[in-house]
């Protein structure tokens, strides 16, 4: 099997552009970033297909080791047009978070921080329950509600 | 039995429309179901006991029969007794109900029908035959109970004990679940009665082959799901919570039902697995600790609801022990005393639901007097407390006296075991604190007390009376006429081989009378220390207020789930950081590690084959230096455009190398869209700053350098490596051939894109058009915009005019010179340049634009058409076509592109998909198969022959899909942020812009234009 060196080399020195980019907080390195993953995983493919050769045009008397393999082809001509979609939809966020909040940069989530430091306790947990002796003297609507029942704890709401 | 449990749910169903009609009378129609199924039980008596009870009553329909799934049941005298406490209890707590309730109480329909529902699933439970029906009939009672607990769903306190009750259940029931499923797997069937026939003897699961310690575990497990959902120690705690329900579930769930679910379980067990190794130490271990736990927590409750609970904990743990000793006396007397446990029980919890109903409260240092007010009540109470209690002659003495019976021979008998002095001690300890409790709470409830002001309390109506009153006279039935219930259990009771050498070999008799046994004296001991336990309560009260609490299960509950909670935070805390750099970093250090470790533990040597220049295309070296310095050069940038460029000049040298490599048709769409990415870029970050700035610098940006380099280094080789290892044929090798003949194409590409691997592309297209769709909603936001009006309506020069420009700078001297030339009077060149403001009006491009749209439009027509045989094909047709829209676009604005595309983008995305599915599917209909293609050759006059494929429809749908992706990203990117700017920029503009420009040509009266 034929292993062509320059491609490989070309896409190793865009693989490791593109991830420096994507780890850069402005959205549009990012996309940039990406682009260049795109970029090198299309050559990955293509150099799958061993040595340059002949379009893939059948002629019935071209032997069909010949032509450069048309199935890496047809891989990365799909990749192509999907990274056009991806690059403008990553546009339209870009755009989007532009007018909303003015910057081109990717903010740490202040509601992953906030959780974070969040101390476990949870009111619907945690909270003390006042002890209940009746399921009728607390409810105010209840005719049962006699004038001397048990003092009434005011946080807690009847079932009516 | 199918019938029955279809008829209760389908009850269950209707149930709320029935309370819409009648309100809480209602509960009355929904009691006629289990009563009933209990009429039908009762007539079933005939048919399992008439051939000495060995006859059970089976149904099987099949459910999912690849899983060996069915609905199985057997009616047999366990089942039977079991579902006639459930039958009738259920059907008592739906009349009573029907008076506990008013009919403003919400979602009284919802409730009912849980009530309902929930009678059936037990019945369900204990009638199935198949473990894994049991354990559905199982959850369904856990989840039923959740919501019958949270009734109250506006009170804390009974959000916080259905969840408390759920959570316990439910782990339980897992752990039931994987017991369950060996105990199956082992057994080779799910069919209970089969593996109980299996279980014990010589050849027994238990006591041969491999499986022997498997089943040993499984039964451990289940016994786990039975403790929990029995409520023993060290799960005793959920039951009182689950107080906070509406006492009729309690009456239900607490006494009747969903508790003696586990004591049903070890009841079904225990024939088959009473003499498995952890058996009897933790049945009879946790019993009687739950029995005394319980009893003693009974005697500290002020609430008489509460020492219910606490007195069914401590019932519970007895009726397990008596129930799990696995000997024929102590089944008998087991099943007895839980017959006799479901009535006392039900009916005292129904009575402190009236005494809460009619007086408010269930406190005893508050209720006073209550017996003055309702003697009827009192008596009714009273006869189930001393049932409790173990008084003669009630169900609950009858009952007491058969388990002393087995204890005692179980603890001194010839056979005796080693623990049995010590299990009958605490036996009769338990059966103390119970008499003392149930003493307790009969005075707690009705004695008139000193220095408490008598309770108010209501009459009560009969009806609600009714069903406690039933219980009560059942209880002295039982006990006065003990034969019948004696009859209903002694075949079950017979399923247990007595052990050998026993002086009594059957299981005696029930009987009020045995004469003076042991039994009987055990008794009286019972009821001379509960009594005096009584008399003397405040010295027990005193004496127990010194003693703290040792263990607080519910506090290691509490602090269980607060720790779990803890730990959710702290590993969240730690693992989702928010930051996107972080999730990256170790994404990425993880992509690249684990193959590196990989490859240098493997230490294979480089394959052979290796070589840098291809022979076949040697230029590849100048586009890779090309594609290196532009990446390198795009990582560098510091202006925004410079690094979009830069990333294009990579993209344009991959085409380049697409070329050199032998694919023309990628090197044609790399180039294409590389072209139309460059203005979607320009023209969707028109409004953002030119800087770049790198904000992550110092000791990141070495990180970030490292993870790069790494991953590229490891990338590049992984691919060696993984290409070396290549031995097999390409299978693209027939390709070619398959392209020509099957495909009807010389173009292999495009035929395997269109044809050989046509699924693939019509997912392809399918995420074109939800991309398509995604850029226009994040632009337009709502909508995809409505058509713009067309450019005639427009006045002339207003759209995207310059503002803020004095009119004697330098500027303001060539906007005038433009407007000169702006406005003549002759036939334009395109249709909308015209509404564009002049400066922004270039004359030759809008000359070009004019001349080489339609040729562009023709020639994309063309690549589509020839693209199954020459370059081309659908998507490099599309996109020429769209790079013709983008430049009518940039030379005559919005309106000129709404005038070059007049069908909008979203009905192109349709069209094309449309087109596409409709290229798969009709061959379907024809007979053939999804996507397949036929080739039609026809002679047509002045063209000749001509081949048509098919499959062409398919690429015509994918031109119209790309097509549409180009237009939506004009749209959207550039028309409609156009537009943005435009509404940003009026006030200014019109405070400063001097001079308007003349609307001289408008053709019809637009909207004013500022």
């Amino acid at each position: 099997m034929s292993v062509n060196l320059t491609l490989l080399i070309v896409m190793g020195v865009l693989y490791a552009c593109g991830i420096y980019l994507i780890l850069e907080r402005s959205l549009t390195r990012v996309l940039l970033g990406l682009m260049l993953l795109a970029n090198a995983t299309n050559l990955l493919i293509l150099s799958t297909g061993g040595y340059a050769g002949l379009a893939p045009f059948f002629n019935k008397d071209t032997d069909p080791g010949a032509y450069n393999d048309p199935l890496p082809q047809a891989l990365i001509l799909t990749s192509i047009v999907i990274s056009f979609a991806v690059t403008a939809f990553m546009l339209g966020i870009i755009y989007r978070t532009w007018v909303l909040a003015r910057q081109d940069e990717i903010q740490d989530d202040m509601e992953d921080r906030r959780v974070a430091k969040t101390p476990s306790f949870d009111a619907e947990d945690d909270a003390v329950v006042p002890l209940e002796t009746s399921e009728f003297a607390l409810t105010p609507a209840g005719p049962e509600a006699t004038t001397d029942s048990p003092a009434t704890d005011p946080t807690e709401r009847g079932t009516a | 039995m199918i019938t029955v449990l279809a008829m209760t749910f389908v009850a269950a169903t209707v149930a709320p429309l029935i309370f819409r009609k009648l309100g809480r009378n209602a509960f009355f129609v929904l009691a006629a179901v289990p009563a009933a199924a209990f009429v039908w039980l009762l007539l079933q008596h005939e048919a399992i006991y008439s051939n000495g009870g060995m006859h059970a009553v089976t149904e099987t329909l099949p459910w999912i029969p690849d899983l060996k799934l069915e609905f199985a049941f057997r009616m047999d005298a366990l089942a039977w007794v079991m579902s006639l406490l459930i039958l009738g209890v259920g059907s008592l707590v739906l009349v009573y109900c029907a008076r506990y309730f008013k009919n403003k109480d919400p979602d009284l329909g919802g409730f009912g029908a849980q009530l309902l529902a929930f009678a059936g699933t037990m019945f369900g439970l204990v009638a199935a035959d198949d473990l894994l029906m049991m354990f559905i009939f199982w959850e369904l009672t856990t989840v039923l109970s959740y919501l019958l607990i949270g009734y109250a769903r506006t009170r804390l306190s009974a959000r916080r004990s259905a969840l408390q009750a759920l959570m316990v259940t439910t782990a339980g029931g897992l752990a039931m679940l994987v017991g369950l499923v060996i105990l199956g797997q082992a057994a080779g069937t799910y069919r209970i009665s089969a593996i109980l026939e299996q279980a014990g003897g010589q050849a027994g699961l238990l006591t041969t082959g491999p499986a022997q310690g498997a089943v040993a575990a499984a039964v451990v497990l289940i016994l786990v799901g039975a403790v929990t959902k029995s409520a023993l120690v060290p799960f005793h705690f959920w039951l009182p919570g689950a107080m906070a329900a509406p006492t009729p579930v309690s009456a239900y769930l607490h006494a009747a039902a969903m508790v003696k679910a586990g004591i049903y379980i070890v009841a079904r067990l225990a024939p088959g697995f009473s003499t498995s190794e952890f058996w009897l130490p933790l049945v009879l271990g946790l019993g009687l600790a739950t029995m005394l736990v319980g009893g003693y927590r009974a005697l500290r409750q002020t609430d008489i609801k509460l020492i219910l609970a606490y007195g069914t904990v401590s019932q519970l743990g007895f009726l397990t022990m008596v129930v799990g000793l696995g000997r024929p006396d102590a089944a008998l007397a087991g099943l007895a005393l839980l017959l006799a446990h479901g009535l006392f029980k039900a009916a005292l919890f129904l009575v402190v639901g009236i005494i809460d109903h009619q007086s408010g409260t269930r406190d005893i240092r508050k209720l006073s007097g209550v017996y003055r007010s309702s003697r009827a009540l009192g008596i009714v109470a009273g006869i189930a407390a001393a049932s409790m209690a173990g008084l003669p002659p009630l169900a609950g003495f009858v009952a007491k006296e058969s388990v002393f019976t087995a204890f005692v021979e179980f603890g001194t008998g010839e056979d005796a075991h080693p623990w049995g002095p010590a299990v009958l001690v605490g036996l009769v300890l338990g059966s103390i604190l119970t008499f003392a409790y149930s003493a307790r709470f009969m005075w707690g409830a009705f004695a008139s007390k000193a220095g408490v002001e008598r309770t108010p309390f209501k009459a009560i109506k009969p009806a609600f009376l009714a069903a406690p009153a039933v219980l009560s006279v059942l209880t002295i039935v039982y006990g006065l006429w003990p034969a019948p219930v004696d009859g209903w259990i002694q075949p079950y009771a017979a399923l247990f081989t007595p052990d050998a050498g026993a002086s009594d070999a059957g299981a005696g008799h029930l009987a009020l009378w045995h004469g003076f046994t042991p039994a009987l004296g055990l008794t009286a001991i019972v009821l001379a220390a509960g009594a005096a336990m009584f008399y003397g309560r405040n010295v027990v009260s005193r004496a127990q207020s010194l003693v703290p609490d040792w263990v607080d299960a519910d506090r290691a509950y509490q602090r269980t789930v607060g720790a779990l909670d803890d730990i959710a935070v702290w590993v969240t805390g730690r693992t989702q950081r928010g930051s996107l750099y972080f999730y990256l970093t170790v994404i990425l250090t993880v992509a690249f590690a684990v193959p590196l470790t990989a490859l240098i533990v493997a230490k294979k040597p480089l394959p052979g084959g290796l070589y840098f220049i291809d022979p076949n295309s040697p230029l590849q070296l100048i586009a890779a230096v090309g594609i290196v310095v532009g990446a390198l050069a795009a990582v560098r940038a510091n202006k925004r455009f410079l690094a979009v460029l830069m990333v294009s000049v990579t993209g344009y040298g991959i085409s380049l190398m697409f070329a050199l490599q032998g694919a023309p048709d990628l090197a044609l769409t790399q180039m294409l869209v590389e072209t139309i990415v460059l203005v979607a870029f320009v023209l969707a970050m028109r409004s953002l700053p030119a800087e770049l700035r790198d904000r992550t610098g110092g000791r990141l940006r070495v990180v970030r350098v490292m993870i790069g380099a790494a991953f590229g280094i490891t990338m590049i080789f992984v691919a060696i490596y993984a290409m070396g290892a290549r031995v097999a044929t390409p299978v693209s090798l027939d390709f070619p051939k398959l392209a020509y003949e099957g495909g009807g194409g010389l173009n292999v590409v495009n035929v395997t894109l269109v044809d050989i691997r046509a699924w693939d592309t019509f997912g392809e297209i399918s995420v074109l058009a939800v991309a398509a769709t995604g850029v226009a909603s994040l632009i337009f936001v709502r909508g995809r915009g409505d058509r713009l009006r067309p450019a005639a309506t427009v006045p002339a020069g207003s759209v995207g005019r310059r503002t803020g420009v004095e009119r004697d700078s330098r500027d303001g001297a060539a906007l005038a010179l433009a407007k000169k030339f702006a406005d003549v009077g002759r036939d334009a060149w395109l249709l909308g340049g015209r509404t564009l403001a002049p400066e922004r009006r270039s004359i030759i491009f809008e000359v070009v634009t004019r001349l080489i749209f339609h040729s562009m439009i023709i020639f994309s027509v063309y690549l589509l058409l020839a693209g199954h045989n020459l370059p081309g094909g659908g998507f490099a047709g599309g996109l020429t076509a769209g790079l013709a829209l983008t430049i009518r676009y940039l030379a005559g604005g919005r309106f000129e592109l709404s005038e070059a595309a007049t069908v909008s983008a979203g009905t192109l995305l349709g069209t094309g998909l449309a087109t596409a599915a409709a290229s798969g599917f009709v061959p379907l209909l024809l007979g053939g198969q999804v996507f397949q293609s036929a080739i039609i050759e026809v002679w047509l006059p002045v063209f000749g022959d001509i081949k048509f494929v098919t499959s062409t429809i398919f690429d015509i749908g994918v031109y119209i899909v790309v097509v549409g992706l180009a237009l939506d990203v004009l749209r959207s990117l550039g028309a409609e942020i156009d537009e943005h700017f435009e509404e940003k920029a009026i006030p200014a503009g019109e405070a400063v812009h001097a001079e308007p420009v003349p609307a001289g040509n408008i053709a019809a009266p637009g909207r004013g234009t500022p």
